[in-house]
């Protein structure tokens, strides 16, 4: 097995190992449940994966491609109704993580997955919502998940589908919304947190062998890099093979 | 009381142009043989409703079927976008398309208000999104009791439900399990319900985790083995991930969208 990892790589373990320590994930499909499943056999074994279809402890041996994928069920503890997922599981707060990937993201993690451009005649016109209104706003805390481009990283999001820290400072209290909202930003160039005070996102830790300058330069607004910026450690050979097997 | 008929026929009774439609399933039991015979009975101007409208949905918008979508996403799902639903938004193409667009669990709690009797529903959701500002069908509520703010939304009930499910007996009782999404609450909000099955038996045997639809509150039933393929039924058929790739280049292009429409369901032995 080559030792040498590819920067999607990093990007995945470095979400994998943000499960650490949390006991329950509701899980996007893509990115998230890549990421969410080598969580599942490294740092987090006992973790219990939710989706959205309504399964409840997933455990698949391949990443899924859909998140009805027949492996989804058959692993699951038990594999609920759409009702009963959002209304009974979802919204009273029981889930530690939500892991979610967007289009857009701005600079307190309001997410876009609607339109790219006018809302009634868009420039493109993405899936929607789905899940993830809810799982921002009511998962205990949620982990971000993207590629770092300009693209992506703008600094008006066309739309606001899932509210990450609002408009700062106070913004998810005074909308009522009980969970913490986006602890981390992970992308294929380091990790972003919420800066305490501020709200806004602060790359924290840069990947080894990229420059902070790399991701100032794909982000759509002057972004803070904070003063004792760490380097992400690499993955480790069984982090890697993990990741491999899963996606052999 | 529910009729065992021929898909047709069935349909034909039914569905009727103007009216709206939820084809529903989360990924599995997806009800394509109907839609399919939808697009064939030349079915206009539906309004079509589903949690996740997939490649049926795509299907239907393309060849014309719809007028608007009511929807929480609108993907192929772990293959990316519906390049028919996006045609028409985007360009209007085959004809414009309105949209309501929801998250799924307003989406849910519309099928659950709709299943109950009741003209809304209550969640904790959309707040701080630009969902409200266009959809009409979100709007603030306060509770009565504790003075908190929450979201209402309002209840869908459909003019038909289609669902696919494992089994059925004579008498029109139905059977399904495995991810069993909204089906339930789309049965039970529509004002008629069609519902495909892999097949009819003389007897029910349980299945955990199942549901059970009473023959009193279903229309009409369907014997149609594999009429969820390339999606899939548990326990009958697997899901045909390629079919949902290969989709993905029918589909982004006008030309061969039609042509895999008339080889595939319109002219199609």
């Amino acid at each position: 097995m080559s030792t040498v990892h590819s920067a999607e790589e990093m990007m995945t373990v470095a979400a994998s190992r943000a499960l650490a320590g949390r006991r329950t994930c509701f899980v996007g499909i893509g990115l998230p449940s890549l990421a969410a499943n080598l969580a599942r056999a490294t740092c987090a074994p006992g973790i219990v994966l939710i989706y959205e279809s309504g399964t409840i402890g997933s455990k698949p041996d391949r990443p899924p491609l859909s998140i009805g994928d027949g492996s989804l069920a058959e692993t699951a503890d038990t594999v609920v109704s759409s009702a009963e997922i959002f209304n009974y599981w979802l919204q009273p707060g029981r889930i530690d993580t939500g892991f979610l990937g967007a289009a857009q993201l701005d600079r307190y993690a309001n997410l876009n997955t609607t339109v790219i451009g006018d809302y009634r005649r868009p420039k493109v016109r993405l899936p929607g919502a789905g899940g993830a209104p809810e799982i921002a706003a009511s998962c205990q805390e949620t982990i971000v998940i993207v590629r770092h481009t300009k693209r992506i990283f703008v600094d008006r999001i066309d739309f606001t589908t899932s509210v990450g820290h609002g408009d700062g400072p106070g913004a998810r209290e005074r909308l009522g919304l009980r969970g913490a909202g986006p602890v981390k930003v992970i992308t294929d160039l380091g990790v972003l947190e919420p800066d305490p005070e501020t709200r806004e996102l602060v790359l924290v830790s840069a990947h080894p062998g990229t420059d902070p300058a790399d991701a100032a330069a794909e982000t759509g607004w002057p972004l803070r890099i904070a003063p004792d910026l760490a380097t992400t450690d690499p993955p480790t050979p069984g982090e890697l093979g993990a990741l491999r097997a899963l996606n052999s | 009381m529910a009729v065992l008929a021929a898909l047709p026929e069935a349909l034909a009774s039914a569905v009727h142009d103007g009216d709206s439609v939820a084809l529903e399933g989360f990924t599995h039991l997806i009800p394509h043989a109907a839609a399919h015979e939808l697009i064939r009975q030349g079915r206009k101007e539906l309004t079509l409703i589903r949690m996740t409208p997939d490649v049926i949905y795509d299907q239907l918008i393309g060849a014309g079927c719809a007028s608007k979508l009511v929807f929480s996403w609108g993907g192929n799902p772990g293959v990316g976008s519906l390049h028919r639903f996006r045609d028409a938004v985007e360009h209007g193409w085959p004809r414009e398309l309105s949209i309501e667009e929801h998250s799924h669990a307003g989406m849910v709690n519309r099928y659950v208000a709709g299943a109950s009797g009741l003209p809304f529903a209550v969640l904790r959701g959309y707040a701080g999104t630009d969902l409200p500002e266009v959809t009409s069908s979100i709007a603030p509520i306060t509770c009565p009791f504790t003075g908190e703010r929450l979201t209402a939304v309002s209840a869908l009930n459909p003019d038909v439900a289609i669902i696919h499910a494992q089994k059925a007996d004579r008498e029109g009782n139905v059977q399904l399990w495995g991810i069993v999404g909204a089906q339930k609450e789309a049965v039970l909000a529509a004002k008629c319900a069609v519902v495909t099955v892999e097949e009819v038996v003389d007897e029910l045997t349980p299945v955990p985790g199942a549901i059970l639809l009473p023959h009193w509150v279903v229309d009409w039933v369907c014997e149609v083995p594999g009429g969820a393929a390339p999606s899939y039924a548990a326990g009958y058929t697997e899901r045909d991930n390629d079919f949902y790739v290969r989709w993905d280049a029918v589909s982004r292009d006008r030309e061969a969208f039609g042509a895999w429409i008339a080889a595939n369901i319109t002219e199609a032995e």
